[in-house]
């Protein structure tokens, strides 16, 4: 009997190659590629004045050297708004080549293409550029200022102003028997893969048709982008993702400058040519995100019931805005977390500053938001002397409100509708696992040695698995092995092993028969890409009903040879069988009847040929059939799914240094049916050590002209293992997805969420004075702590 | 302006390889982009990451830190010539299939080689040890938990391998 896959901690099929060094990332394909590298300005403000390549002509091994003015038709033109939202009144996007003017440090102004990368890098050193310095606006402060702008036609730089509400919160909140507000304030942190970005393309001229490797989270994406900028029909452009080493949104914007240059030299050039980013470049010349300031107003009772919420928020967007207002937009939807505010009212501004681009990071608005729900939560509880937790609970919806309407619409455009989930039993395990009713013990216990510890707790609800669709295509050949592809791209995620999963259960073969293809455009066309933790709910469906549809054709087949009825059939380990009985096909022989054949080339296929399959006096392939044993299909949701989750964490923060250690941190997740306990796991440590990052480390420090004072690892503080818990202890939930067949609803983004909130919580109770900006230094604790005895004085 | 090349031999995973390179170039790049030894990421280019870590005689070294020309004459190991002889995943590759030590695999080369080195070191390492062991390499999926487990998992294959055939007392 084949054991059932799904839930199962099932070792990873990726594993062998990569730990092996024979994975394939970007940089490893095409050895024969000629090398790139970009000339980036090194103004965070300026307008070019003048551009001199001369003096690269000489350069021994350089083959191409280009400026904006090279550039022709669509790719003179603006990069794309990938996300035109209609709210978005002044977008703008960069040209891939800098056309008069750059608005931050690191824009690309001209491409060098060359033997091998150090002479390209040799070459960039020769371009002599001219540039007029103009005012740089850093920070949300001078942005909103609007004393200098950014882009001269976007008046007091804002991009996009935004208002949602549901109820008149103003009303509730004067109407409140108590009331508060708070400032909070999160600042930049970025991505960072270990992997770069990075692009190789390949023209072949006797097909006319170019070929793209590329490290992205949508190869769709990438091949719509490439073959419109260059003016190539989509069939002439194929896109490859190979192994991709992280990405945690970065990657998911496209088509980025050097993912068009880079197919475009490949065509002029007639050579394979690769772009591969250094570390310096990621940290100037992709994305970041998080930085926000928020002013909260709410009014509440007695009890800490919200009444009513008003948030008004100032959303850094860098310089252009390719991915539009996803970011804020799910700060201000998402921020509601598993509450329900009596009205609420939000309304940010996102603005531009001459900084790195904001795109979607691992959680994509979602820890801001976090943070200013659960810093209100808690400030409310101190305000009336209540527990934390009770507080929340009183808050919560409730497991029989579901589905539960927000009155708001989401980032995906459709109505913010929660389709199940179960809060209370969650805090129950929360508190459970981090031991919240035996806290008060344990930090007098602490206290009577000298040491200062606090607790905090955080929840959170993260729409997961958006729109539009994936699809999927399952292939059973002759030899019974199933191939199988989903569009959509990894990164880590382990789809090979869990899609695998959900395929071995659906057609009851073996786990090891089956092979999954993600990211390849000529197995897939159709796809959108992989972000919003939205894997394992788009494709994981799309190929559970590809399964299922190739599974009623070979059972069909199946029961014509068997002479039997389709109902008494079942398929274990790869063979159809008469249940009971010992009639049974195995579904390679089913693959060789469905495709009846003129020719044999082997036994299988002789087995196949029209002597020997199907009735002569029908047509071979009946008029509602096609030859093969495959099947395709695709996935497309009503609307989002909701994960939701809580984490607790014990920090004890020094008496005498103010550094803070974590002595526990415990998490309570629900994504649903789980397909891999263990790579779901892996994916929520994975996001905790980002949000102990964010928290307590990683920030973007530019100064006032914009120079990114700490563009590399030593300055920027990612952790290491020395910064991680010993242990993360995880609870999960399982309450089920009712939009999905497989109940499930995602895990990539969750663990990374919560972080600054809770331990902005569990400092705040430690120390016993408010935290309202993130991430915390020990430094910045130690001053927070002289300034806070000062005011007491 | 054409730069002078420099004939060196280097010899990696026990196979000597010719190779003239500029004196500037990595070793790093040598070894991936003149050997096609892939398996060797740069994930920094300046020292801190870990992921491009190689074993030079035994000792582990940042590929990215050192010219090809000085690692001429030593003997370098990358993360092809970690596995058995019989093709089969070593231990300390084993011990990270096994314990879910990887996501997306880019870091993973540079801990397989530091660990290689550091349980030849000590092939008992406590768990404060292993954590020890690896702290100078980042990873930005696993959150660091299942590589600990693999480090003391990948001990235990290792000392497994040495105890003498059905040594069970």
């Amino acid at each position: 009997m084949t054991t059932k896959m799904m839930g199962a901690k099932v070792q990873r099929v990726e594993d062998d190659r990569l730990v092996r060094g024979t994975g394939r990332y970007v940089d490893d394909v095409a050895p024969d590629a000629l090398h790139t590298a970009v000339l980036r300005s090194p103004h965070a403000h300026a307008r070019i004045l003048s551009i001199d390549v001369d003096a690269v002509l000489d350069v021994e091994g350089v083959h191409a050297v280009w400026t904006y003015d090279d550039l022709e038709g669509a790719m003179a033109e603006p990069l794309p708004l990938l996300i035109p939202h209609p709210t978005l009144t002044h977008g703008r996007t960069q040209y891939a080549l800098a056309k008069d003017e750059v608005n931050y440090v690191g824009e690309a102004i001209a491409f060098v293409v060359a033997d091998d990368r150090y002479v390209a890098e040799d070459a960039l050193a020769r371009i002599a550029v001219e540039y007029e310095l103009l005012p740089a606006v850093v920070g949300i402060e001078a942005a909103r200022d609007g004393a200098h702008l950014v882009h001269d036609d976007v008046p007091g730089n804002v991009g996009a102003r935004m208002e949602q509400s549901n109820g008149d919160a103003a009303a509730a909140i004067a109407a409140a028997p108590r009331t508060l507000s708070l400032d909070l304030q999160i600042e930049r942190s970025a991505c960072m893969p270990m992997e770069g970005r990075g692009t190789v393309a390949r023209w072949d001229p006797d097909q006319n048709r170019l070929q793209v490797w590329t490290s992205t989270q949508t190869s769709t994406g990438v091949r719509a982008a490439v073959a419109a900028k260059l003016g190539l029909d989509l069939g002439q452009v194929d896109v490859i993702t190979p192994d991709v080493g992280g990405g945690f949104g970065v990657k998911i914007v496209h088509p980025w400058p050097e993912e068009l240059l880079v197919p475009l030299a490949a065509q002029k050039l007639g050579r394979a040519v690769k772009f591969t980013e250094d570390r310096r470049e990621h940290f100037i010349s992709s994305a970041h995100e998080r930085a926000q300031v928020h002013h909260v107003e709410v009014g509440f009772d007695d009890d800490g019931r919200v009444l009513g919420l008003d948030v008004r928020f100032w959303h850094d967007h860098g310089a252009y805005t390719p991915y539009g207002l996803i970011v804020p937009i799910i700060t201000s939807t998402q921020l509601l977390g598993p509450y329900k505010p009596g009205a609420y009212h939000v309304q940010f501004d996102s603005l531009y500053t001459n900084t790195v681009i904001v795109t979607p990071y691992r959680g994509a608005g979602r820890p801001q938001g976090c943070f200013v729900m659960e810093r209100t939560m808690d400030a409310i509880a101190a305000e009336l002397g209540k527990d934390r937790a009770d507080v929340r609970a009183i808050n919560f919806i409730q497991p029989d409100e579901f589905p539960y309407e927000q009155g708001l619409i989401f980032q995906d455009g459709r109505e913010l509708t929660y389709d199940s989930g179960d809060y209370p039993a969650m805090l129950d395990k929360i508190k459970e696992l981090v031991d919240w009713d035996g806290f008060e013990s344990f930090r007098a216990a602490k206290a009577a040695e000298g040491k200062r510890v606090g607790l905090g707790l955080a929840c959170y609800v993260e729409g997961t698995g958006v729109g539009p669709y994936e699809g999927a295509h399952v292939h059973i050949e002759t030899s019974g092995k199933v191939k199988v592809a989903t569009g959509l791209t990894s990164q880590g995620q382990g789809h090979q092993t869990a899609f695998a999963q959900i395929v071995a259960d659906e057609l009851g073969v073996r786990f090891e028969d089956v092979e999954i293809t993600t990211g390849d455009t000529r197995r897939m066309a159709y796809a959108v890409g992989t972000f919003a933790s939205r894997a394992a709910v788009m494709s994981g469906s799309a190929i559970h009903l590809a399964a299922k549809r190739t599974k009623e054709k070979a059972l069909r087949i199946a029961a014509d040879a068997l002479e039997a009825d389709v109902d008494d059939l079942e398929i274990v380990d790869g063979v159809v069988s008469v249940k009971g009985t010992d009639s049974s096909i195995p579904l390679g022989t089913i693959a060789v009847l469905s495709n009846p054949l003129r020719y044999a080339f082997d036994e299988a296929s002789k087995a196949a040929t029209q002597f020997n399959v199907g009735d002569p006096t029908k047509p071979p392939v009946a008029e509602d059939d096609e030859p093969g044993l495959e099947g395709t299909d695709f996935y497309s949701p009503p609307r989002s799914t909701f994960a939701s989750g809580m984490h607790a964490v014990i920090v004890e923060t020094d008496v005498e240094t103010a550094e803070i250690r974590i002595l526990k941190y415990a998490v309570v997740h629900d994504c649903g049916h789980l397909i891999n306990p263990m790579i779901v796991e892996g994916q929520i440590h994975g996001g905790v050590a980002q949000g102990i990052g964010g928290a307590l480390y990683e920030r973007m420090a530019y100064d006032e002209s914009g120079q990114l004072l700490n563009a590399s690892f030593m300055d920027f503080l990612m952790p290491y293992v020395t910064e991680v818990p010993a242990s993360i202890e995880i609870d999960h939930l399982e309450t089920p997805s009712p939009l999905n067949p497989l109940g499930i609803k995602g895990a990539g983004e969750a663990g990374v969420i919560p972080g600054s909130a809770a331990f902005a919580a569990a400092i705040e109770d430690a120390e016993r004075l408010p935290i309202t900006a993130m991430p915390i230094s020990p430094s910045e604790l130690f001053a927070l702590r002289a300034a806070h005895a000062q005011e007491s004085k | 302006m054409s730069e002078n090349q420099h004939e060196i031999r280097l010899t990696v995973n026990g196979t000597d390889h010719d190779v003239a390179v500029p004196a500037r170039r990595l070793l790093s790049d040598a070894l991936r982009h003149d050997l096609g030894f892939t398996g060797t990421h740069v994930g920094c280019e300046h020292g801190v990451c870990g992921a491009c870590t190689v074993l030079v005689d035994g000792q582990p070294m940042r590929s990215c830190l050192m010219f090809a020309v000085s690692a001429a004459g030593h003997d370098i190991t990358t993360v092809e010539g970690l596995a058995r002889p019989d093709g089969e995943l070593g231990p300390v590759q084993q011990a990270f299939r096994e314990c879910h030590g990887l996501q997306c695999g880019f870091c993973t080369p540079g801990f397989l080689t530091t660990i290689t080195a550091g349980i030849a070191e000590n092939p008992e390492p406590t768990e404060d040890e292993a954590r020890d062991m690896i702290a100078g390499n980042l990873c930005r999926c696993t959150g660091y938990q299942n590589i600990v487990k693999a480090v003391c998992r990948a001990a235990e294959l290792a000392r497994d391998d040495r105890a003498p055939e059905g040594g069970a007392a």
